[in-house]
């Protein structure tokens, strides 16, 4: 008897798959990092940064106090810009306080080969020097290229290397949910 | 877009996308650490056939921050003193793996067959070619606009409502041509002011209005108010070939002194693209009040030059996919 | 077995008219009519094509002697051959220049030895071309090259007193100054038409009332020296208004049209490919549709060619390093059929008077321009008015490359050339030179 597969194109994550996925994940940074103190957020764009401000008012929530939260843009520093079709540069914003001697957390959407997050290390890297790095994503599915690791991981998803992973937000896409898209 | 030969190359939206990214890097220009991996491999070649150390320096500056390799290339090339023709030289360039041509030339159209005549692959960047254009020239130009006249955080936005009077020697002005082209495509209103002899035939094609009346303009009566003037460079061997009787009589019809500083609403910026004339087309009551730019326009011209750089060599030169790649990953909605 | 030099034109149409035959034989055409015998002559099949007397260029820069790395006399007429031409003037801006008696000799034996075609040469008008001095004018005239036509080309002879003497000393022998119409103050540093392109593209324009002025100022010297004058490639529509007001008034004034100003504009110029840059240069689609109606009525009387071969380095540069100018013996008859005939504006024998009869007439050609009759000399060129042809520099007769119509599909053929009853084009490609007997 086979598995019943579903078929291309389905929702692997739904709603409030997410919102527990984030809820989680702000606890265990909190019991990580024994409390909020120096955490720093740092979504990647586009999506992990909506992602990485959800976290941040978890935090808050959860410590009663406001936790710094900003952006990274990686575009700048990846060392594949001559493969890819041209991307537009997002904005990089560190909170005021700055990110010298701060535990900072990237926040993205997907870990998948680990470019995205080796460029991001090589961009903090311009930026200042933090105490720690870590790195929190919404699902990790695999077929790293680089000795990478997350964290602090929503789900781990194993996918076909030729399957594209679509993660959408509502604050950018209306919904929140995360699909798996059939071979290309 | 391949190369940037003109103004007229970009439309509006490809206009506003220069302007964000170099509003992104001159963000990064204010860090510690101004230099940015992202060419790191690539190459780019300063080729200029006519001294112009501030815009060599500045594209050299741009190219460095952004970590690619440098080669500058100075070389002669007049119909007076015949050196290496250019051709020659975009061959020697092509060989040594040129990804990108920045070229300033005084033929006018040089950059022009460069891109098209098939002797290299490399996207040409025009740095100023004869009485042409100077692209960026343009494009650092309403970059300082827009920071002034529409805010630092002016993202997306183009120059709609702006009014632009530009001041001088139109006729051999490569400044002035961008300029129109770019100010027009942003939505700016742009009005010409010099002599009739520094008018080109069939200005009256431009999309911009002309005039005669600096006092008129800057007062207002002719364009509407003002929200910039920007005064151009005047050679003053122009009057050994009747252009205008004397320098004195220039300097009186159309030269920004404190006096017509006076008739500009108070907001309006004075630009320069420089080198100044002081005492000629601006004094130094202009050139150095807290309204003038000019300064500020140096250093937006390295923010404006990485983000062309920035465009045109990372637009996707080669095949797109492969194994290695995140394609897979990537959302582009 | 066929008798060498004897040519049966079988069913061709004269002028475009009625199919008949013609019968060549000792350089001559014998006989006419429908069904002649073939009589030993070799026969060629002129089904579909039109018959026109062999073409006269005015206007021809052969580069021999000193530019032979452009073109040689021997090059530039075979490609005048293959363009339906059995004569052109070879213009004096050689090096040396052809202001001397030994030169224009020179120029004349090397058309002679080549055999593609009659070459006229045109005398220098001033030493040097400098335009301080007359060049001796009566001895170019008197010798072997029996030169009639004068011309500084390529400068303009701007001193009035100058040109005042020119005119009047070449009455003498029935000569002509044919003036290249150019002020060259107003044009110093000129690059391009001075209009709406040239304002766009930063390159310093070359107005139209500096060829106007030139040509108003020497058809009133015409006048009032009662002289020939003949005007170089007029470019404009106000120059056309001008010529046409000298001819009202009995001037005795002749002009010439080149075949790309009929045809291109300054528009091109946009590409800054100096393939496009000529002198005097493309003007605007208002001077082009003047051009074309002033070559209809007869307000100008020639197409002349121009032709003007350049070595690709002198090309292949920037646009103010690249020398003026632009092939075209060998497009000429397309370029007019594409412009006059296929718009309507002149018909076949229209276009023999433009580019055979007026042509021999102005340069006092003998034995060139003449009617397809019985009696007169074998010049006869066919062409099939159906035939497309895409043009392709390098599949060219002439040296020079710098064709403006690269890749562009052209109108009509020139099937075969006839010089003085020898087959010098036979099945579109070049057969053999005539021998002198």
């Amino acid at each position: 008897m086979t598995s019943a597969r579903p078929g291309p194109n389905h929702i692997v994550l739904e709603a409030g798959e997410i919102a527990r996925s984030l809820t989680r994940i702000a606890h265990e940074l909190l019991e990580h990092n024994k409390g909020a103190d120096r955490l720093v957020l740092l979504g990647v764009p586009t999506r992990g940064v909506p992602l990485a401000a959800r976290l941040a008012a978890r935090l808050g929530e959860i410590e009663g106090r406001t936790v710094p939260v900003g952006s990274l843009d990686v575009t700048m520093h990846r060392d594949d810009l001559r493969r890819q079709p041209m991307r537009s540069i997002a904005a990089t914003d560190l909170p005021p306080g700055g990110i010298d001697d701060q535990i900072v957390v990237l926040v993205d959407d997907v870990l998948f080969s680990g470019r995205t997050i080796r460029a991001a290390l090589d961009a903090l890297s311009d930026l200042g020097r933090p105490r720690a790095v870590r790195l929190a994503v919404l699902v990790d599915r695999g077929h790293r290229e680089l000795p990478i690791r997350a964290d602090h991981v929503g789900k781990n998803l194993p996918t076909s290397f030729r399957e594209r992973v679509r993660v959408s937000v509502a604050e950018i896409d209306g919904v929140d949910e995360v699909r798996i898209e059939g071979d290309l | 877009m391949r190369h940037l030969l003109s103004a007229a190359d970009l439309d509006r939206a490809g206009a506003v996308e220069v302007l964000d990214v170099a509003a992104r890097m001159a963000a990064t220009q204010q860090r510690e650490i101004k230099k940015l991996p992202t060419l790191r491999g690539r190459t780019v070649v300063n080729l200029f056939f006519e001294d112009s150390t501030r815009t060599r320096i500045s594209f050299e500056a741009a190219a460095k921050r952004l970590s690619a390799d440098v080669i500058n290339f100075t070389a002669r090339g007049s119909s007076v003193s015949k050196g290496e023709s250019l051709k020659d030289t975009a061959l020697t360039l092509e060989a040594m793996g040129a990804d990108a041509v920045v070229v300033r030339h005084s033929a006018s159209g040089a950059p022009h067959r460069l891109a098209t005549a098939g002797w290299i692959r490399g996207a040409v960047i025009n740095a100023g070619d004869g009485t042409h254009e100077h692209p960026t020239q343009a494009l650092l130009d309403a970059f300082t606009l827009r920071r002034h006249l529409v805010g630092e955080d002016a993202s997306g936005a183009d120059l709609a409502g702006q009014t632009v009077a530009i001041v001088g020697d139109v006729l051999h002005s490569r400044v002035a041509r961008s300029n129109v082209l770019l100010l027009h495509t942003l939505g700016a209103r742009v009005v010409l002011v010099a002599p009739p002899t520094l008018l080109p035939v069939g200005v009256g094609r431009w999309p911009c209005a002309t005039s005669y009346d600096l006092d008129g303009v800057l007062a207002g009566d002719v364009a509407g108010p003002l929200d910039a003037v920007m005064m151009l460079r005047v050679q003053g061997e122009r009057m050994n070939a009747a252009y205008f009787p004397s320098r004195r009589e220039y300097s009186r019809r159309y030269g920004l002194d404190a006096r017509r500083l006076r008739l500009l609403p108070p907001h309006a910026i004075v630009m320069h693209p420089g080198p100044m004339n002081r005492g000629l087309e601006i004094s130094a009551e202009a050139a150095d009040s807290p309204r003038s730019t000019i300064v500020e326009q140096v250093s937006n011209g390295v923010a404006v030059r990485m983000a062309v750089l920035f465009l045109l060599l990372s637009a996707a030169s080669g095949p797109a996919s492969g194994p290695a790649t995140e394609i897979a990953k990537e959302i582009v909605p | 077995m066929t008798a060498p030099g004897h040519h049966l034109l079988r069913g061709v149409r004269p002028l475009g008219g009625d199919p008949t035959d013609l019968l060549l034989r000792d350089g001559l055409i014998v006989e006419a009519g429908r069904g002649l015998a073939a009589a030993g002559a070799r026969v060629i099949d002129g089904d579909g094509l039109v018959a026109l007397p062999g073409l006269v260029d005015l206007h021809t820069h052969l580069r021999e002697p000193g530019r032979e790395d452009a073109e040689t006399v021997e090059t530039g007429t075979r490609a005048a051959a293959l363009g339906g031409f059995t004569a052109v003037h070879a213009m004096a801006n050689t090096e040396p220049v052809a202001d001397t008696a030994g030169v224009v000799e020179q120029v004349w034996r090397l058309g002679r030895e080549a055999g593609w075609t009659d070459v006229r040469p045109v005398g220098a008008v001033t030493v040097g071309l400098r335009g301080e001095r007359l060049a001796e004018l009566g001895t170019m005239a008197d010798g072997a090259a029996a030169v009639r036509v004068f011309s500084d080309d390529g400068r303009c002879v701007g001193d009035p007193v100058l040109m005042r003497r020119a005119l009047e000393y070449v009455k003498a022998f029935d000569g002509v100054i044919a003036q290249h119409p150019q002020d060259p103050r107003l044009t110093d540093g000129a690059q391009m038409h001075e209009g709406d392109v040239s304002a766009v593209l930063g390159l310093a324009g070359w107005p139209a009332v500096a060829e106007e002025s030139i040509i108003a100022r020497d058809v009133l010297l015409a006048e009032h020296v009662r002289s020939r004058l003949h005007l170089c490639h007029v470019s404009t529509a106000g120059s056309v208004e001008i010529i046409r007001w000298a001819k009202g008034r009995g001037i005795a004034v002749t002009a010439e049209v080149t075949p790309h100003h009929l045809l291109l504009t300054d528009e091109e110029v946009r590409s800054y490919d100096p393939v496009f840059k000529v002198n005097p240069p493309l003007r605007t689609a208002d001077d082009v549709r003047a051009l074309r109606e002033a070559l209809a009525d007869g307000t100008i009387d020639v197409v002349a060619t121009d032709h003007a071969p350049h070595a690709g380095e002198d090309k292949d540069c920037e646009w103010a390093d690249a020398a003026e100018g632009m092939t075209g013996l060998e497009t000429a008859l397309s370029v007019v059929q594409a412009t006059m005939l296929d718009t309507g504006l002149l018909d076949w024998a229209g276009i023999a008077c433009r580019l055979s009869a007026a042509p021999a007439r102005i340069g006092r050609v003998t034995g060139q321009g003449r009617p397809l009759a019985v009696g007169e000399p074998a010049n006869v060129v066919l062409i099939d008015p159906a035939a497309r042809r895409r043009v392709d520099p390098s599949a060219m007769a002439t040296t020079g490359r710098n064709t403006p119509y690269r890749g562009r599909e052209l109108p009509g053929a020139v099937v075969a050339t006839f010089y003085r009853g020898h087959p010098t084009v036979c099945d579109g490609a070049l057969a053999t030179r005539r021998e002198e007997s």
